[in-house]
């Protein structure tokens, strides 16, 4: 049965904002979403050019080699505007703080395996630099992307991979083991088999083409991160010894399984937009998908042993399937 | 054993280890060619380390804290639209007050947002990075809100419905546009201390609080709550910008003659941008807060004064221009207010001649020039608009070359007197408004030549609306600026008779009578 409450109603003027009203082709409400994103970034009579890189305008379309027709298809499809993202973050912090209170009560750390967790720690610390360095890369995006859509998007996505280079960095304190911290620095910095990983975080550092950061970064170096570490390697935890890592690492396996949505989606739209930019999107993800197996290699050898190049070359055919589904023939 | 080590870490070790011990000095790489832009503007920084973070906030807390603001938030938001919250403000002169807000405003917070996002990209200390890239984030969060919060009164109300088209277009929205395209296109080091310290430190009181009391006064409990929301984030940005000056002038006693030209700089082109603010204080308020001269003297002048006073120890001295704002105190909210008086055609926000008992108001606040220099004007205008002859100045204004502002300001020491300055650069002239910003001209005559001036614009029929063709031979420039502005007629000239009043007084009748 309803209820029938009874407010004032007074008939509105207008809906909504002009740019929203032409944007959606009809004066009708616009979600918070899209009051908060479209053609706001300022596209015009720009006073100076930047002391930094007087080449450009403040915000310049051609510092990629995407080109398209309206920067605000770039969409995201979870349409997180500031409180939208806050508030899923929010929830998911609240669920992870609990992981890792549960964890500490029944001391599950203390009890876990040894040797589970010398062979866990190895692999999962030093990724706390890897994820610093897609926070500062995704800051690249987020800065001189163009349009509010990709900005506010990458923004989000640098700041949730701050928050997992610090999660990871709890995990390392949750085993109480402020050593193996500094010892997966180490070998960040020095040892073989992040050698490769750390040139290719470092390249990213100083590649100018935005959106090819975002390709290389988020695409092809995540795309196949991601599944490896936070899926097949906590899986295989898991099975031997147990699911603290898996409990520890919730947060990262959430934040890609709803990250990818948006990465396929704005593949997806700018390779739609036009035959060039779908040419462009393939040769920045078969350069970069082929680097990131060989930086990831003697990662997945540091978790898997024989079986690593069994497993490398699954998850390159899953990501190769993303990149179809996304229309983007490789 | 270990246990216990891990327990004892204090917050600030904690925090480093969540922060600055995730970075590394790159190797296959130049840390110059990763951070290119800290060295070219002659800060010399030693030691990123010896930066002292502001505040420590993890990413799991800001997720909480925030998470819990935006829920309360947008509740109040709801509930406030729902229920016809905007006829509780106080008198429908207040909206206007949203008008100027939405135009000026969350623009600059997203020009914020952006240029803190390169500043968390650019910094090459993991420190100030991350204290900027939280910066960046919050930013998004109140251009975003401060929209959200005045969508609802842009359904009822004129003038708010093409704030995106106008930003960049509107001739009185460039001050603050060339303020933000000033900073971001100018170092990160000046970035910093032109927003960081100047805007948000300096002068945030000044710019955030009037326009929050003034929402809190006035029965508008949208804005009242986007203020009150942000405060705890702008007392973190508050934080950041202080401890940036104090890192440049620890880290070498070159930075300090730098670091002093920026502060007053920037100082004072914070202070024209003030002078909206002024009158939106003294004449566009229903119910005021506090005259702007109460305001300065307050939040500038004894607070300013007590800040740089804390800087001496580092040998920064008081802003140059600071004795000009307290002689301007007294005068800016009028003329600008009679400014935008005069021009009925060009805002998308309403104008009007104060009230008797307002204008009384304004003589006890201002007993040395109210009634001398401004009364006689408001009062003459008064009676040519009683009289069917309401001014309008249709010519274009004449701009400073640096802020903008349109020429009104006095001569220091002359209020009769209209204030001019120029400069002779490349055997052109440039005007400016004050010796400040021919000051600011003179030392980077490069840099505002560039300045996008419509006035000038107009005249090389480069504000025309979209699609116009300029070349045709009987083009007149200037003829369609109200297309090029997308500006709505019913949102023009006095409140007096506009829709917006009706409306109001219809809508307040059918919401509280039978």
């Amino acid at each position: 049965m309803a209820i029938d409450l009874r407010t004032v109603s007074i008939t509105p003027l207008r809906q909504t904002f002009g740019h929203l009203a032409r944007r959606m082709g009809a004066d009708k409400p616009a979600s918070r979403y899209i009051e908060a994103t479209m053609d706001l970034q300022p596209v015009e009579n720009f006073h100076y050019r930047p002391t930094w890189e007087p080449q450009y305008d403040i915000f310049d379309q051609t510092r990629t080699k995407i080109t398209m027709k309206d920067w605000y298809a770039l969409k995201d499809p979870r349409q997180y505007y500031y409180g939208a993202w806050t508030l899923a973050r929010g929830r998911m912090q609240e669920i992870a703080e609990g992981d890792f209170d549960l964890v500490d009560e029944m001391g599950l750390a203390a009890a876990y395996p040894a040797a589970g967790k010398d062979e866990a720690l190895k692999v999962f610390l030093p990724l706390r630099h890897v994820a610093w360095g897609s926070n500062l890369n995704k800051a690249y995006v987020s800065s001189y992307g163009y349009g509010i859509a990709i900005s506010q998007a990458a923004c989000y996505a640098s700041m949730d991979q701050l928050g997992v280079a610090q999660y990871v960095t709890r995990l390392g304190m949750a085993f109480n083991d402020l050593d193996s911290l500094a010892d997966a620095k180490a070998a960040w910095l020095n040892g073989a088999e992040w050698h490769e990983l750390r040139r290719y975080v470092e390249d990213l550092m100083v590649e100018k083409d935005w959106f090819e950061v975002l390709v290389a970064q988020d695409f092809a170096l995540e795309g196949l991160l991601y599944p490896l570490i936070y899926e097949r390697f906590n899986e295989k935890l898991n099975a031997a010894y147990g699911p603290v890592f898996s409990m520890l690492t919730r947060f990262q396996r959430e934040w890609y399984g709803e990250t990818t949505k948006w990465m396929d989606s704005v593949l997806k739209v700018a390779g739609a937009d036009n035959a060039d930019n779908k040419a462009q999107l393939a040769a920045w993800i078969k350069h970069w998908r082929d680097r990131a197996v060989v930086a990831l290699k003697p990662v997945a050898a540091l978790a898997f042993g024989a079986e690593a190049d069994a497993v490398m070359d699954e998850l390159v055919q899953n990501l190769n399937a993303r990149a179809a589904k996304a229309g983007i023939a490789l | 054993m270990d246990m216990k080590v891990a327990k004892k870490l204090g917050l600030k070790e904690r925090y480093s280890l969540m922060t600055r011990d995730l970075a590394w000095d790159t190797t296959f790489h130049k840390m110059e060619d990763v951070f290119p832009q800290t060295t070219y503007e002659g800060i010399k920084i030693h030691d990123w380390d010896k930066w002292e973070d502001p505040f420590r906030l993890t990413m799991d807390a800001y997720w909480k804290y925030q998470s819990e603001k935006e829920r309360k938030l947008y509740a109040i938001l709801d509930g406030f639209n729902q229920n016809n919250g905007h006829l509780s403000v106080t008198d429908a002169r207040y909206i206007n007050v949203l008008k100027l807000f939405l135009g000026s405003t969350p623009p600059l917070e997203l020009m914020a947002a952006r240029g803190f996002s390169m500043m968390g990209r650019q910094m090459n200390g993991a420190g100030p990075r991350v204290a900027c890239q939280m910066q960046a984030v919050d930013e998004y969060r109140h251009f975003q809100t401060q929209i959200h919060s005045i969508s609802n009164y842009n359904k009822y109300y004129n003038g708010m419905d093409e704030f995106a088209h106008q930003q960049s277009r509107m001739w009185y929205l460039s001050d603050g546009k060339s303020f933000f395209d000033d900073a971001i296109t100018a170092g990160p080091f000046e970035f910093m201390v032109a927003i960081g310290f100047a805007f948000e430190y300096v002068l945030t009181n000044i710019l955030f609080v009037p326009f929050i009391s003034g929402a809190a006064y006035n029965g508008d409990m949208a804005a009242m709550t986007v203020g009150f929301s942000a405060q705890s984030d702008e007392a973190r940005h508050m934080t950041l910008g202080l401890e940036c000056i104090k890192f440049m002038l620890e880290q070498d006693p070159d930075n300090l003659p730098i670091v002093q030209r920026w502060i007053d700089k920037w100082t004072w082109r914070g202070t024209r941008k003030l002078a909206s603010v002024g009158m939106m204080m003294d004449y566009m308020l229903p119910k005021r807060i506090m005259s702007f001269k109460e305001a300065w003297e307050m939040y500038v002048e004894d607070n300013g004064g007590s800040l740089f006073k804390d800087l001496a120890r580092y040998g920064i001295t008081i802003p140059k221009c600071f004795s000009q704002t307290i002689e301007e105190k007294e005068h800016v909210s009028h003329q600008s207010w009679i400014g935008f008086y005069m021009k009925p055609e060009a805002t998308p926000f309403h104008t009007w001649i104060p009230t008797p008992d307002e204008m009384d108001w304004l003589s006890e606040k201002y007993p040395n020039t109210f009634d001398q220099y401004y009364r006689p004007v408001l009062e003459y205008l008064d009676q040519q608009e009683k009289a069917g002859n309401r001014f309008n100045n249709k010519t274009a204004p004449m701009n400073c070359q640096v802020c903008v502002s349109t020429m009104k300001f006095n001569e220091p020491g002359d209020p009769m007197e209209m204030c001019f300055r120029e400069s002779i650069y490349n055997g052109e002239k440039f005007h400016t408004c004050s010796d400040h910003c021919k000051e600011i001209f003179d030392n980077e005559p490069e840099k505002y030549v560039q300045t996008f001036i419509s006035s000038h614009q107009v005249l090389q029929g480069n504000c025309e609306p979209d699609g116009t063709d300029v070349n045709v031979p009987d083009f007149k420039p200037g003829q369609n600026m109200l297309d090029y502005w997308k500006l709505d007629k019913r949102a023009l000239g006095d409140f007096n008779g506009s829709e917006d009043q009706k409306n109001f007084a219809q809508w307040r009748e059918q919401a509280t009578k039978n």
